[in-house]
């Protein structure tokens, strides 16, 4: 544990250092989200929420139980509407579209929006079969395509070297953590522009919480990421920007920076300190 | 509450007076284990009774008859001057029986399986799940008076040459029959292929079509074979439809619109008949039940390497 903390310290200075001596450059906006409501039949769990999130940031939801940050995640890959009692209104535009909006495809959202859950959920097929399939669900049959995306998606996750000599060998064989891991590289695979992360280390050791700490700043490079985690300290050391959620609402949302050591909202104070949640 | 206390005996003597009672319960659960070790062997002793019976009986046919004669003779003709004891129309009339009933049940009973797993809503599930249970529940006799009296003029719209008895109607009915078997066994297999999985394939952008195929079916897919073996055995089985409508004739022949008869029909022609004991006729009686065990326990076992080779474990 204490490794991690100090790791987790060092990587907070290093991010520190970076935007002290990076000029600001301006993000292109991928998600904007104007007036989301959303109900669970009568229970009203999301109000009024108003966020933009950035493309090469990593953006974190942070929250007690129930408080809609998970249902918000889910609102942005359209996922949340598995539950059939979901209702919905305002916008939130996806590259100038309104991804609400019933004509847009959900199919195509989720190709461009990957997602890696709580629980790790390889499917029960090989580690190839596994990266491959969203590759192939798309239309790419070319067997030495496949085969490059499955190296570059696993050296992506940083896991390759470790799988690489067991890539037939079923998934359902792997730790915890190597799953985990191996769903961010299956979710790389068909070359998304967000990934949105719904508690990834949530039941995972601090040494694979660590690796997987270490893959989000990598791949912040490339993508935009929004992470939902219960951890503070977490949402602290990796992310960009943080909103608080309370009750369905968005209490603060503004730089991590700015969260963790200066909060607006007394709320967002207490429960950073630990008084509630 | 002290007061109280004192004048009644404490729970631990309570106990301590209990246990000379409790001697014979222990004694008793002593000999649980070895009481339903004989409960539990009746079945194996059954089955192993039954094998003997076919072997020793089969062994008196095979007296008679040339063992190879017997498997690859096309001709029957158990009744005539000088008889002939060939399988093999037998075994043509069950195999033909079973591939129409599978071909009838295997996707009608798939799709309504995807339905009530993958597409159904939950008040939908609940209607239809228990009418198939109610399907699977009809005697068979009712069946085959079914497929005789209704489904062969039905037939016959389609296939006017088609006869009165025929091997195609009892094949129908019976694989409607395993529809409901089929339906439900696999759509118990997929509704347990864990959600996680199907979010999984749709966050990576699969259609819902696609997710049931590549994901939850294979998922699901040592269930869903079991169900499948389940539903041929039995139609291989299957007696009393195929008795009924597929009549008696005992040609070699291909022709679905005619008269077939099965190694289960068979069996009950000739014992219903007057086959005394001690004559070829009778023992042949224990050669086709013994075919037909074998037939069957091929299929079990077949269906256990299959299901072990394409399982997919979570």
């Amino acid at each position: 544990m204490s490794t991690v903390m100090t790791k987790a310290i060092n990587l907070k200075l290093v991010r520190n250092e970076n935007e002290r001596s990076e000029p600001e450059v301006e993000k292109e906006v991928v998600y904007d989200t104007k007036g989301l409501n959303l109900w669970y039949g009568e229970t009203h769990a999301l109000k009024n929420i108003n966020m933009d999130i950035k493309e090469k940031e990593v953006t974190a939801i942070i929250g007690p139980s129930g408080c809609g940050k998970s249902t918000y995640l889910k609102t942005l890959n359209r996922m949340v509407e598995l539950v059939p009692i979901v209702k919905t209104s305002g916008q939130i535009t996806y590259k100038g579209k309104n991804i609400l909006d019933k004509s847009f495809r959900v199919e195509d959202l989720r190709t461009q929006v990957g997602m890696v859950f709580q629980k790790a959920n390889p499917f029960p097929k090989s580690i190839y079969e596994n990266i491959a399939y969203g590759p192939k669900i798309h239309g790419i049959k070319n067997k030495k395509i496949l085969d490059e995306i499955v190296e570059k998606s696993l050296r992506g996750a940083f896991i390759w070297d470790e799988l690489k000599d067991r890539l037939n060998d079923n998934a359902y064989g792997l730790s915890g953590g190597q799953q985990q891991r191996l769903c961010i590289a299956r979710c790389l695979a068909v070359e998304p522009n967000v990934i949105l992360m719904d508690e990834p280390t949530s039941a995972l050791d601090p040494k694979s919480t660590l690796r997987i700490e270490e893959l989000v700043q990598e791949l912040k490079k490339d993508y935009a990421i929004v992470i939902v985690t219960h951890n503070m300290q977490q949402a602290a050391r990796i992310s960009d920007k943080t909103a608080f959620f309370l009750n369905g609402e968005i209490i603060e949302y503004d730089k991590t920076d700015h969260i963790f050591n200066n909060p607006t909202d007394e709320r967002t104070g207490d429960y950073i300190s630990g008084r509630f949640g | 509450m002290a007061a109280d206390n004192k004048n009644r005996t404490s729970v631990s003597e309570m106990i301590e007076q209990q246990k000379r009672k409790r001697k014979f319960f222990n004694q008793l659960e002593r000999m649980i284990p070895g009481l339903l070790l004989i409960i539990a062997s009746i079945s194996v002793l059954t089955t192993i009774g039954i094998i003997y019976t076919l072997f020793a009986e089969s062994v008196a046919f095979f007296r008679n008859v040339p063992i190879l004669d017997f498997f690859t003779g096309t001709v029957l003709k158990p009744l005539s001057q000088n008889p002939e004891f060939g399988v093999l129309p037998l075994l043509n009339g069950t195999i033909i029986s079973t591939v129409i009933a599978m071909l009838v049940a295997g996707p009608i009973g798939m799709m309504s399986a995807i339905y009530l797993s993958e597409y159904a809503p939950d008040n939908v599930r609940r209607v239809i799940k228990p009418l198939l249970e109610i399907l699977a529940g009809v005697p068979t006799i009712v069946y085959g008076f079914f497929a005789f009296t209704f489904v062969t003029p039905l037939l016959r719209m389609i296939f006017p040459s088609i006869e009165a008895t025929n091997i195609l109607s009892p094949g129908i009915i019976m694989g409607v029959m395993i529809i409901p078997m089929i339906a439900s066994l696999s759509e118990d297999a997929m509704s347990s292929v864990p959600n996680s999985m199907r979010e999984g394939a749709l966050a990576l952008g699969s259609t819902k079509l696609e997710t049931t195929f590549k994901v939850v079916i294979p998922a699901a897919l040592s269930g869903i074979i079991a169900s499948f073996v389940l539903g041929i055995s039995r139609a291989i089985g299957e007696t009393m439809i195929v008795a009924i409508a597929s009549g008696s004739s005992k040609n070699f022949s291909f022709d679905i619109t005619g008269s077939m008869q099965t190694m289960t029909a068979y069996i009950v022609e000739v014992a219903g008949g007057e086959a005394a004991a001690g004559t070829t006729i009778y023992y042949s009686l224990y050669a086709v039940a013994l075919t037909l065990f074998v037939f069957t326990l091929i299929m079990n076992l077949l269906a256990k390497y299959i299901s072990r080779k394409f399982r997919e474990e979570y």
